[in-house]
């Protein structure tokens, strides 16, 4: 039977307090995963359940007929499944209930409780998370409305905070920094001098933003051509590339030469023969390969390892002062969800309304008694019978209907009439 | 009724750029279309005054300094609603209804009686001539100086690699550059031909073809020569970035400057 209270449970572990080698024991593949989603949904106790794995969390949402009984089953749950006893994992579970569950939820698709604040990644598994269980019939309304409100927050924790917006690895920055001097870089180029693992990542990560002309020049030609090859660039040898230097609007150098290799006075030219189109110089070199007084220069601009370095951290920084404003809109966003889940529950009203006739009724009866004196007790009796009876034939439809309605989507509409009907709030 | 359109146009442009500076500190979409629909009131309003007194005295708006100050600060908002809707740059809005403010708080301190209008139609068609393509270049110079502006914090930002909440919120360089130069390629030519046909209209008037009264025409000069050195910069020589925004700034200054001291 489908409760018609809605408790909403929350068991999980996360990377906070859990280690790897726990959680990895804990984690539900794809194929582990259906099968438990359909094994919970078969537990009488459960009415709807979800269950989020990923590298850093393993959570179930549930929603249930008893809270303490829910909790205690669902870590009894991943506990046999994965066949490790509950002594020792007891430590590493949290549990939260209805609003604090609510919250959490939507603390995890907003990308607050990552281990770095604000990645894109862990809405997508949230995302799947709940296309699988869906998939699988094994959420209902409320699960249904609390995921879905959910991605809703968390795209509005992403627009309207900056804590997405800020790169926090180094070649996230180096191309961010990219996009505030190019804007589009799908027409510009990039010179990789150098071929090191750190300067070939920058560079991915640039061709995924869409630039298109790649070169790269090394003192090793022939790494410089297999290296070209998987960037669908061109190859330079290490003196042309100083040629070629005007032809780049990014240079990315990596080169292990313990000088610097590119000086003052070769940017100045490559700049004049661009006709002062900026260049967007990135040493990631230690030692560092270009002469720092570069950045003098006017539409040059230089970063090296630690100038990229330092403007992560300062990210994370923001990241985690954006979070604080995130945090403003989640707190409202529970409000509201949790104005509409409370009316999900009948039961106060029923109760309510059902005592309300029942008040009337006795009013209305010992009224009519003190006129009917010559009534014996047991006619007496009979009456009262007769009226409770009247009274819950009366009701029993409009309670069986207000159960019914209010697990669907329209059901505080209901609950809102009959306490208005019925004058309840008064 | 153009003295009550007046004050609430005023009232909206100061509004709007109050709603803008929050949404450039806080980032809320609803600011900014909230800012966006006050300042299209305040245009209507602004619209409406003008019309109202062009029809009291029977020409447009460009006899008197007020008349002048009204007309620019209207194109001023049409001119960034034009690049708002191109360029889609949500923030200029912070940088340019201030200006647009301060010009028609200035203006509303301007006497509002009618000038006297030359009697000869020929002297009457070069003075408007000379006025509404003078104002049209100068309402487009004044996004050239906004775009600057963001231009010069922009690239402060980058160069000494202190990324403030202003580097995520602004456009990047390139588009500032562009945006820079696009206007000016607009505001330049009508600028020129503004200067030229106020010359005509000197000489319909008897006066020598350069009115060679210092303190009114050398600083128009000297703002037609730094628009004209980044103008001509760009396409010869690739001037550009912070020079061509300094130029921006520096002219529109100049502009600025050249029009109290018509009214001095």
């Amino acid at each position: 039977m489908i409760s018609t209270e809605p408790n909403l449970v929350l068991v999980g572990v996360n990377h906070k307090a859990t280690p790897v080698e726990i959680r990895e024991k804990l984690a539900f593949n794809q194929v582990k995963l259906e099968a438990s989603l359909e094994q919970l949904v078969s537990c009488p106790e459960i009415a709807e359940n979800i269950i989020l794995s990923t590298c850093n969390r393993v959570e179930i949402y549930a929603r249930v007929d008893d809270t303490d009984q829910g909790i205690k089953l669902l870590k009894d749950f991943i506990c046999d499944y994965h066949g490790i006893s509950r002594g020792s994992l007891d430590q590493y579970f949290y549990s939260y209930t209805d609003n604090q569950a609510v919250e959490h939820l939507f603390r995890v698709s907003a990308s607050l409780d990552s281990m770095i604040l604000g990645e894109a990644q862990i809405l997508g598994q949230v995302k799947d998370a709940y296309s699988t269980a869906r998939a699988l019939s094994s959420t209902g309304l409320v699960l249904n409305q609390l995921f879905e409100k959910a991605f809703n927050v968390a795209k509005k924790v992403r627009e309207e905070t900056g804590i997405s917006e800020r790169g926090v690895s180094i070649s996230s920055a180096a191309v961010e920094l990219a996009k505030k001097i190019f804007e589009d870089l799908e027409n510009h180029s990039v010179m990789l001098v150098g071929t090191g693992e750190m300067a070939e990542l920058a560079a991915k990560h640039l061709i995924s933003y869409g630039v298109k002309t790649v070169y790269v020049a090394s003192r090793t030609y022939e790494r410089a051509v297999s290296l070209a090859q998987t960037l669908n660039g061109c190859a330079l040898g290490f003196d042309a590339f100083k040629e070629e230097l005007y032809r780049a609007d990014i240079v990315i150098t990596s080169t292990a030469a313990p000088n610097f290799i590119i000086s003052k006075e070769m940017i100045e030219q490559a700049i004049h023969k661009r006709k002062n189109k900026p260049i967007f110089l990135i040493d990631i070199a230690v030692p560092r390969d270009i002469a720092p007084e570069v950045n003098d220069l006017e539409n040059v601009y230089l970063y090296d390892i630690d100038d990229l370095q330092n403007v992560v951290n300062a990210n994370m920084e923001e990241r985690q002062k954006e979070a604080e404003s995130a945090m403003e809109i989640i707190q409202q966003e529970v409000t509201k969800f949790n104005n509409w889940f409370s009316t999900l529950d009948a039961v106060p009203t029923i109760v309510e309304m059902r005592n309300r006739a029942e008040v009337m009724r006795i009013n209305e009866v010992d009224k009519t008694l003190k006129t009917l004196t010559h009534l014996s007790d047991i006619d007496q009796k009979a009456i009262h019978q007769l009226t409770q009876s009247l009274v819950n034939k009366i009701l029993h439809k409009p309670t069986i209907n207000l159960k019914k309605k209010t697990q669907s989507m329209d059901g505080h509409v209901y609950l809102k009439a009959i306490r208005h009907l019925f004058h309840l709030d008064d | 009724m153009d003295k009550i359109s007046f004050n609430l146009s005023l009232f909206s442009y100061l509004m709007a750029s109050l709603a803008y500076f929050v949404y450039l500190a806080y980032r809320r979409p609803l600011v900014s279309t909230i800012a966006g629909w006050t300042v299209a009131f305040g245009l209507l309003c602004q619209t409406v005054t003008i019309g109202v007194r062009s029809s009291q005295t029977g020409h447009g708006p460009y006899t008197t300094s007020f008349e002048v100050a009204l007309f620019l600060a209207w194109l001023m908002v049409v001119v960034y609603f034009l690049t708002e809707w191109k360029y889609k740059i949500k923030d200029l809005g912070a940088f340019v209804i201030p200006l647009v403010f301060i010009v028609l708080l200035f203006s509303a301190f301007l006497s509002k009686d009618a000038a006297l209008v030359p009697e000869s139609d020929e002297v009457r068609f070069w003075l408007t001539m000379h006025r509404t393509l003078s104002i049209m270049g100068y309402a487009a110079f004044s996004i050239a100086f906004a775009a600057g502006i963001m231009y010069l914090i922009q690239e402060h930002q980058v160069k000494t690699k202190k990324l403030g909440i202003m580097y995520f919120r602004m456009p990047s360089l390139e588009v500032l550059d562009d945006l820079n130069f696009k206007v000016i390629m607009i505001g330049f030519p009508l600028f020129t031909l503004g200067f030229m046909t106020g010359s005509i209209s000197n000489t319909q008037m008897d006066l020598p073809f350069f009115s060679w009264d210092l303190t009114r025409t050398l600083p128009l000069v000297l703002a037609w020569l730094i628009y004209s050195l980044v103008f001509f910069g760009r396409m010869m020589v690739g001037l550009r970035g912070k020079k061509a925004a300094q130029g921006a700034i520096f002219g529109f200054v100049t502009v600025i400057g050249t029009y109290f001291l018509h009214i001095l």
